[in-house]
């Protein structure tokens, strides 16, 4: 935290600041950050900054504090402090601060005056008494805080501290605690009058000399020190304040330099404070358990039973048993809150007794928070809120306690809709954690009206803010719909600093939970249309992405971004996903005369002069696609390329682009330009690149439990089976470009290379052992019945693609060996495995692959498949090799399937149900009835029967709602027709699949393969 | 500070910055703000200052800021006695008043005797 300076501040407002937290004393360091060897800016700089001020109101008035209600103004002599009152008995202070409107220069002047003044003091020849000696540091010091350099008197601090006078001893250390510096000389003299005051058995000078400790909190102060605090705090002689200070000054310590303070056997000693007699030290101790615990927590679990019984004690007490420990009516609700905090660090207490006794505990502190308040002063709700809230916490944190866990959520609910702001504010963030618990996260469900208001009615914006971190939490396929309408309903006038966020979290629980991907789409289009400029790159890509991998969108996509640029002012993201689309799906809709390929061309072009020049590149990308699938623009489309504007633009990109797409659409023929501008092919499924945008952004902590969590009760993130196995999709990509290229990912763990490693190496490298399947190769293998293009296998290291074509008995396949890594892979050895009745039936030939695959690179094997005979199985592709000293093994099942050697049939009602009858024998038909795994869509079932690779016959069927297929297997040895029908039952949520083919097993086969996609 | 000084009396009293919270008060014109870590308890640390307002009230008798800038030692002894290395050490206001009583005794007699030497 920085103060603002004079010239900084706000008018009419004087700041001063109290610490807590070890950062402040660290000088805004994070406490983990040892070597920070420094005085405490805040604190002077509060001064000074007060010190600049000059107006009288009394503070404390305002809420109650004083007894005397009212601006009470003191006069200038009542307010001076003896200790700064001028030699002459002038005000010279007054002088110096008192004057608003006197020059810096008069100031500067006065003080040099006085420092003057000082240093003649000092070196005089009469020697200075202990008061006046206090006095001018004293003076010094404020000099100091009023921002003007000291270079001397520090001796004379040193000397205050041997003083026997509590007040002189008091501004010694306080000048030193403000003003150390690291002069080795003045370090070896305090640290020497600190341990004298140590060993002084006086409980005051102790506890001077220990806040001196823990205000320096340096290195050296541990090294010196370290040793010695742990003995006071747990030596029996020693006063309870002087322990109080030790337990917080180790504390302090050890947050500095946590290597310095030695665990030793003073540990045990140190939990059975908790059970002290006085509060006070009982408060000390668990701050530094609490701490040591987190790092050992081992050493310290005897303290969980111990805290327990404690925090029973203070939930049972009447108010008035701990008298002075009583706050505003709650008990001692400091040490509450850090007992709870202390239990925290530790899971449920396995002991039945302890933990039956501190569920009792947090259901008396809910219980209590239903009682009427015992006073209207807003210190006691806070006190008895504060206690809440943690306790809330530690239920969080256990997470096993169903009922409690609802019982806080109610109890929240109520809490969004107090009238205190914070509460309101605290509630959101401690529902947001709630939402992710399996237990309450229903429960959490409940309130979403209520965030829902707040979204709309909060003035504060962290607060809303809050609020849209919660719907995000509590989001799940049942409420999506509803949550993503109002995150973009609140995106419209949602405030600048939150936009980018609430962008990106619409557009994760879209992707996240869209069963149907049409809303998918228009709900991004809405984002860009709304937000557009909050619209990062990651958003649009992968839109582009899903759209790409989802074939039943795709029409969709382009009819819905068509009418949408229809709009006369778009936003160049849209105007981007729009070309990107046309330039792949245009085709789907060119048969509309109103989305004609014309109209679409001219509906983009119309939007190019007044985009920028990477869109301007994209654009002309998707004019080339537009002259690849509508030969017939194809002369206004070189028209536009060949116009100066192009040809001749000043940005070379967009030249080279024009002027390369125009002669490729001169020379090359149809095939090429076909092959060129061939249909992009499928994205490797993968986490999300948003995701990781989203986590970059919040810092690795918030969302990446959230997404941990929710992935355990929603695992269908895609709508479809996720190729890669969870470890590799929670490892966050740390580059979030287009293809997630380039992802370094975790170095695998395995023995590390060592010379002592060489003999298991040997023996791992041998490629007799074939890894068993990888899992779920075979969800990955039934994907690829109905598709041919995609990717088979992905993990940290590698990625295995596949593209394939089939012509009667005859195939080909591309298998694409993708290394993820930056480090090359040796040894690479893919091998395709076919049983001997396999390898009977089905053909398979290829080449080997170069051994070493570049960090980065992609490796392609071509595999020629020829159908001897109809056949069952499947070959097994299993992959060798060597990473960073570790051996790898991977199997997946490779999808060469019977059916891949369709040829569909198209033939009329008459002729189908004539084959139909001749194929009636019990051998020839296969049945099979069987519940529906995906949603019943009648185009997704087209689809996949076209894909299975038989010709659909429209029309046939008597009933609309049936499918009926036909087509020929063909092999090297015989043609085998096959007719199919599938039978939807809505109602039911069943299918009946019927195969007749003139050959039981193939039969059998189709069936089989079939009933796997529905 | 400027994020505060802007939050209107009726807005929520705790500011996100960078991964560490400010919880703050306003006391008539006077903001008294303490940084904390993310797991720390806001509510509680909003008490927090409070009874350091407290205790400065007891002390000087309805402080005002005038006060603080010219007793700013007393401001940090009493600080010093309530808090510790950034945890609370003595949250009763009694005790911290002993101390504080110890400063007082130790220091009126001699502040009467510079007057009167003055005089």
């Amino acid at each position: 935290m920085r103060l603002p300076h004079r010239d900084g501040g706000a008018g009419g407002t004087a700041v001063t600041s109290v610490e807590n937290g070890a950062a402040l004393r660290e000088s805004s360091c994070h406490p983990s950050n040892g070597n920070t060897v420094t005085v405490r800016p805040s604190r002077y700089e509060t001064v000074r900054w007060l010190v600049q001020r000059q107006s009288g109101g009394s503070i404390g008035e305002r809420d109650g504090c004083s007894e005397t209600p009212g601006a009470v103004s003191k006069s200038r002599a009542q307010l001076h402090s003896p200790l700064l009152a001028g030699r002459t008995g002038g005000l010279f202070w007054a002088e110096v601060v008192a004057s608003p409107g006197k020059s810096k220069e008069a100031e500067i002047k006065r003080i040099n005056k006085e420092l003057a003044n000082i240093r003649s003091k000092f070196k005089g020849d009469k020697a200075l008494d202990g008061y006046s000696k206090k006095k001018y540091v004293c003076k010094l010091l404020f000099i100091f805080l009023l921002g003007h350099d000291i270079d001397f008197g520090h001796m004379e601090a040193v000397n205050l501290l041997s003083s026997n006078r509590y007040t002189e001893k008091q501004i010694g250390y306080l000048f030193i605690s403000v003003l150390v510096n690291s002069n080795s000389e003045l370090i070896r003299l305090i640290n020497n009058a600190i341990k004298n005051d140590l060993a002084s058995r006086n409980p005051t000078f102790m506890g001077l000399a220990l806040h001196c400790i823990a205000n320096v909190g340096s290195r050296e102060m541990a090294e010196a020190f370290a040793g010695e605090i742990p003995k006071i705090l747990v030596a029996g002689d020693t006063m309870d304040s002087a322990k109080q200070s030790a337990a917080l000054c180790l504390l302090r310590l050890y947050r500095t330099s946590p290597h310095l303070v030695p665990t030793g056997d003073w540990a045990s000693r140190v939990v059975h404070l908790l059970n002290d007699q006085h509060l006070g030290v009982v408060t000390a101790a668990t701050s530094l358990i609490t701490t040591l615990a987190q790092k050992n927590p081992e050493e310290f679990k005897t303290s969980v039973s111990l805290a327990v019984s404690r925090l029973s004690r203070i939930v049972t007490s009447a108010s008035t048993d701990l008298q002075d420990y009583t706050y505003y009516f709650v008990p001692a609700p400091w040490l509450s809150v850090k007992l709870l905090r202390l239990l925290q660090c530790y899971p449920p207490p396995e002991d039945p007794a302890v933990r039956g006794r501190l569920t009792e505990c947090l259901e008396t502190i809910l219980n209590k928070a239903q009682e009427p308040p015992k006073s209207k002063k807003v210190q006691h709700s806070n006190a008895k809120n504060a206690v809440l809230f943690e306790a809330i916490s530690l239920i969080i944190h256990h997470d096993s306690e169903p009922n409690l866990l609802v019982r806080a959520c109610n109890q929240l609910g109520q809490f969004l809709q107090h009238r205190e702001t914070n509460l309101r504010y605290l509630a959101l963030e401690s529902m947001c954690a709630l939402a992710s618990s399996e237990f309450s996260h229903e429960a959490v469900k409940t309130h979403i009206e209520t965030v829902i208001a707040a979204l709309k009615t909060e003035r504060d914006v962290s607060v809303r803010q809050r609020a849209v971190d919660l719907l995000y939490a509590m989001c799940d396929r049942s409420n999506a719909q509803q949550i993503v309408a109002e995150m973009l309903s609140y995106l419209e006038t949602a405030d600048y600093s939150i936009r980018e966020e609430i962008v990106l979290k619409v557009a994760i629980l879209a992707e996240k939970y869209a069963v149907d991907y049409t809303w998918y789409v228009d709900t991004i289009l809405n984002l860009i249309r709304i937000a557009g400029d909050y619209v990062s790159e990651e958003v649009w890509y992968r839109v582009i992405q899903i759209v790409i991998n989802r074939d039943d969108v795709q029409g969709y996509a382009a009819k819905t971004v068509f009418e949408s640029l229809q709009a006369p002012a778009c936003h160049e993201n849209l105007v981007k996903v729009g070309g990107y689309i046309l330039g792949e799906f245009g085709n789907l809709i060119a048969g509309d005369p109103r989305s004609s390929p014309l109209v679409q061309f001219n509906l983009l072009h119309s939007k190019f002069h007044l985009c920028s020049v990477p869109t301007r590149a994209l654009l002309l990308s998707t004019y080339i696609k537009f002259v690849n699938l509508f030969p017939e623009v194809k002369p206004t489309i070189q028209d536009v390329l060949r116009s100066d504007s192009q040809l001749r633009n000043a940005d070379a990109e967009l030249q080279q682009r024009a002027v390369e797409y125009l002669r490729l659409s001169t020379v090359a023929s149809t095939d090429i330009l076909a092959t060129v501008l061939e249909e992009m092919p499928p994205f490797p499924e993968r986490e999300s690149s948003i995701l990781a945008k989203l986590k970059k952004k919040k810092g690795p902590g918030t969302v990446m439990g959230l997404e941990e969590g929710k992935r355990e009760r929603g695992p269908d993130i895609n709508g479809g089976p996720e190729p890669a196995p969870a470890s590799a999709t929670s490892t966050p990509s740390p580059s979030a470009d287009l293809l997630g290229l380039g992802a370094v990912p975790p170095a695998p763990a395995g023995p590390p290379p060592s010379s002592g490693g060489l003999l298991v190496d040997v023996f791992s490298d041998s490629p007799s052992a074939v890894a068993p399947l990888a899992p779920g190769s075979e969800d990955n293998f039934a994907r690829f019945v109905c598709k041919n293009n995609g990717v088979l296998f992905e993990n940290q290291l590698l990625q295995i693609g596949l593209k394939s074509e089939f012509r009667q008995n005859l195939g080909r396949m591309f298998i694409f060996y993708g290394n993820k890594t930056s480090t090359q892979f040796l040894n690479f050895t893919p091998t395709l495995i076919c049983s001997d009745d396999l390898q009977a039936n089905l053909s398979l030939q290829t080449k080997p692959v170069d051994p070493t695959v570049d960090g980065g690179a992609q490796v392609q094997q071509v595999v020629n498949i020829e159908c001897v005979s109809d056949f069952t199985e499947a070959p097994v592709l299993n992959i060798q090799f060597r990473y960073g000293g570790t051996f790898q093994n991977v199997s997946v099942k490779l999808p060469i399937t019977l059916n891949k050697f369709f040829q569909p049939t198209e033939m009329a009602s008459q002729d189908f149900f004539q084959r139909w009858k001749q194929l009636s024998s019990p051998q020839q038909e296969v049945q099979n009835i069987f519940k529906a795994k995906h949603p019943m869509d009648t185009e997704i079932t087209k689809a996949k029967i076209i894909g299975f690779g038989s010709a659909l016959l429209e029309e046939v069927d008597p009933n609309p709602a049936n499918f009926v297929g036909a087509g020929i297997i063909h092999t090297r040895t015989t043609q085998i027709g096959c007719l199919l029908r599938l039978e939807p039952n809505l109602q039911a949520q069943m299918y009946r699949l019927t195969l007749r083919t003139s050959k039981e097993t193939v039969s059998q086969r189709l069936c089989a393969l079939l009933s796997e996609q529905f | 500070m400027q994020v505060a000084l802007a939050h209107k009396p009726k807005m929520h009293s705790f500011l996100e910055w960078r991964d560490l919270k400010v919880v703050y008060k306003r006391y008539a014109n006077l903001y008294f703000c303490c940084t904390i870590e993310g797991q720390d308890n806001e509510l509680m640390t909003l008490e927090l200052i409070h009874r350091y307002v407290e205790l400065l009230d007891k002390s000087f008798g309805n402080v005002c800021e005038l006060d603080i800038i010219f007793n700013f030692e007393k401001g940090y002894f009493i600080l010093d006695e309530f808090l510790m290395g950034g945890d609370i050490k003595k949250s009763v206001l009694r005790a911290t008043e002993q101390a504080d009583l110890l400063q007082e005794e130790d220091e009126s007699p001699c502040s009467v005797l510079e007057e009167m030497g003055l005089a």
